[in-house]
C-alpha cells in the first residue's frame, strides 16, 4: 500500500531520513516510535505531500507521489495525483480544525468542496461520523468551544469523511491533557479494529501502540533501527537503542 | 448663532456629499484592499511586484498631493475625472493601500496547520483561500479596518481642496458669508466627531457579528470600552 524506497531527507545539516526503505501492506496497522527528531513525523508529512523528499521514490497504492524535475522532487498536481492523495487522510498533533466552522461544517467541508457531494448527503455522513466519535451532541459548536480531546475527535471524523484508504496519525494525543487522551485513543482503537484502513501512527503512547499495532517500527537517527510485532519490540527488543528508549519512556 | 441655523441646509448638503464620499470610497477601498492584498500573497514574484509597488507608493506619499496629481496633472495625460469621482478614487486608492496590508497580514498570520489541513483534505488553493483562509481572517481584519474607515472618513475633508462641495467646503463657504468662525468650526468638529463615533459603533457591531468565539455580553461591553482610546475616535 505504501512504499518508501531509498528515501533521503535533510533539513540543512540535520539528516532526518537516511536511505529509508519502508513498506506497509494494505490494512496493516503500523506504529512508529522513537525519540523526538528521529524523522518519524517526516515520514507522515512526506506521504501527505507536506514535505518533499530529497531522494528516493515514494508510492501509495502503486502511484508515485513525486516527480523528479531537474534533480528536485516536485509535488505532482495532476488529476491522477489528486486522486492518489485523496486515498490518504491525516490527523495532526494540533488538530488544525477550521476555527470559523462548526464541528459538523468542519466535517462536511471537504466532501462538498472536493467530492462535490450534496449538502444533505454530506450532512448525513458528517452526523454519522460525529456520532461515532461521541460528538453527536456538539454538532454546531465551533472549535474554540470544544475541549482538545473533542477537537481531535472532530478532526478524526473530518479525515474519515473523505473515506481514505490510508490514515496517518501524527502524535494525535501529544497536545492533549492527560485525562482527555483516553477518549481519542478509544476512537482510534475502534477504527483499527472495525475497518480495513491502512493505519500509520506516530505515537508516544507505548501501551496503545502495543495493543493495536500489527507491527512497530523503532526509529532513531533517520533509520528504522528495529521493527517487528509489538510483543517482540516491547518485551524483547534486539536492538540496544530500542531497549534504552523503551526503558526511558516506560520507566516513569 | 441664528445665522448658522439659516445656513444649516448648506451644511446638510455638504454632509450628504461627505457621506457619499465615505460610502463609495470605503466600498471601493475594500475591493482594492482584497485585490492588492491577495495579489501580494501570490507565490509568483511577478504577480506580487505590481501590488507591492502600488501599496508602497500610495502609503508613502501625501494624500493631498495625490489629490492634486489626479485632479490637476492627470488631465494633461488625457484622463479627466470630475472632482467628486476624483475624490472617491483617491480616497479609495490611498486607504485601500493601507487596508491591503491588513488583508495580507491577517491571512498570512493564519497558522500553517490550516493550509496543511486543506492539503490533507484535498482542498485546492483557490477554495482554500475563499472558503478557509479568508473567512477565518475576517475577525482579525475588522479592528484595523475600523481604523482605516475612520481615517478615510476624516480624510474626506481634504477633497474640499479640489472643489468638491463636501462638509468642510460648505463650512468654509458659510464662514466666509457669515464671519461666524468659532461657531462654524465648532459645528464642523462636532459633526465629524459624531459620524466617527457612529462608525465605531458600526465596527464594534461587525466585530461581534464576525467573532469566531462569541463572548458573553459583559465582556463584550468591557472590550468595547477598552477599544475606545485605541481607536481615538476624536483624533
Amino acid at each position: 500500500m505504501i512504499s518508501f524506497d531509498d528515501v533521503d531527507k535533510s533539513w540543512g545539516p540535520n539528516h532526518v531520513l537516511k536511505k529509508l526503505n519502508f513498506h506497509v501492506k494494505p490494512a496493516e496497522k503500523v506504529s512508529i516510535i522513537g525519540p523526538s527528531g528521529s524523522g518519524k513525523t517526516t515520514i507522515l508529512r512526506i506521504l501527505m505531500t507536506l514535505e518533499n523528499p530529497d531522494e528516493g521514490i515514494v508510492t501509495v497504492d502503486g502511484d508515485e507521489l513525486w516527480n523528479v524535475e531537474r534533480g528536485r522532487r516536485i509535488r505532482r498536481e495532476t488529476t491522477q495525483m489528486k486522486l492518489t492523495r485523496r486515498k490518504i487522510g491525516m490527523v495532526f498533533q494540533q488538530f488544525n480544525l477550521f476555527p470559523h466552522l462548526s464541528a459538523i461544517q468542519n466535517v462536511m467541508e471537504a466532501p462538498i468542496q472536493v467530492l462535490g457531494m450534496s449538502k444533505n448527503e454530506a450532512h448525513e455522513r458528517a452526523k454519522g461520523l460525529l456520532d461515532t466519535v461521541g460528538l453527536g451532541e456538539h454538532l454546531d459548536h465551533k472549535p474554540p468551544k470544544l475541549s482538545g480531546g473533542q477537537q481531535q475527535r472532530v478532526a478524526i471524523a473530518r479525515a474519515m469523511a473523505m473515506r481514505p484508504k490510508v490514515m496517518l496519525f501524527d502524535e494525535v494525543t501529544s497536545a492533549l491533557d492527560p485525562e482527555l487522551v483516553g477518549d481519542v485513543l478509544d476512537v482510534i482503537r475502534d477504527l483499527a479494529t472495525s475497518t480495513d484502513m491502512t493505519m500509520l501512527l506516530v505515537t508516544h503512547e507505548m501501551r496503545f501502540a502495543e495493543e493495536i499495532s500489527d507491527r512497530v517500527v523503532m526509529f532513531d537517527g533517520g533509520v528504522a533501527v528495529e521493527q517487528g510485532p509489538p510483543q517482540k519490540i516491547f518485551q524483547d527488543p534486539d536492538n540496544e537503542r530500542t531497549r534504552r528508549f523503551l526503558k526511558a519512556v516506560l520507566e516513569h | 448663532m441664528s445665522t448658522i441655523i439659516d445656513y444649516a441646509p448648506r451644511l446638510w448638503e455638504g454632509l450628504v456629499v461627505t457621506l457619499q464620499l465615505l460610502v463609495l470610497g470605503s466600498l471601493l477601498a475594500l475591493v482594492i484592499a482584497f485585490a492588492a492584498g491577495l495579489t501580494r500573497l501570490s507565490r509568483h514574484r511577478l504577480v506580487r511586484l505590481p501590488a507591492a509597488i502600488f501599496i508602497e507608493v500610495f502609503r508613502g506619499t501625501s494624500m493631498i498631493v495625490q489629490l492634486f496629481w489626479f485632479f490637476y496633472a492627470l488631465p494633461f495625460l488625457g484622463i479627466e475625472l470630475p472632482p467628486f469621482e476624483t475624490g472617491v478614487v483617491v480616497l479609495a486608492l490611498n486607504e485601500g493601500a493601507y487596508a491591503a496590508e491588513i488583508v495580507r497580514g491577517a491571512i498570512k498570520s493564519r497558522p500553517a496547520g490550516q493550509t496543511e489541513a486543506c492539503i490533507a483534505l484535498g482542498i485546492g488553493p483557490a477554495k482554500r483561500m475563499r472558503r478557509i483562509l479568508i473567512p477565518q481572517s475576517i475577525p482579525a481584519m475588522l479592528p484595523p479596518f475600523g481604523n482605516v474607515l475612520v481615517d478615510l472618513f476624516k480624510n474626506t475633508s481634504l477633497v474640499a481642496t479640489i472643489t468638491v462641495l463636501d462638509l468642510t467646503y460648505m463650512g468654509l463657504e458659510v464662514r466666509t458669508n457669515t464671519g461666524e468662525t468659532t461657531a462654524i468650526f465648532a459645528t464642523l468638529l462636532v459633526i465629524y466627531f459624531v459620524v466617527s463615533l457612529l462608525l465605531w459603533v458600526l465596527m464594534n457591531g461587525l466585530e461581534r457579528r464576525f467573532a469566531i468565539d462569541r463572548t458573553k455580553k459583559s465582556t463584550r461591553i468591557k472590550s468595547w470600552i477598552l477599544s475606545q482610546p485605541r481607536g481615538g475616535a476624536g483624533a
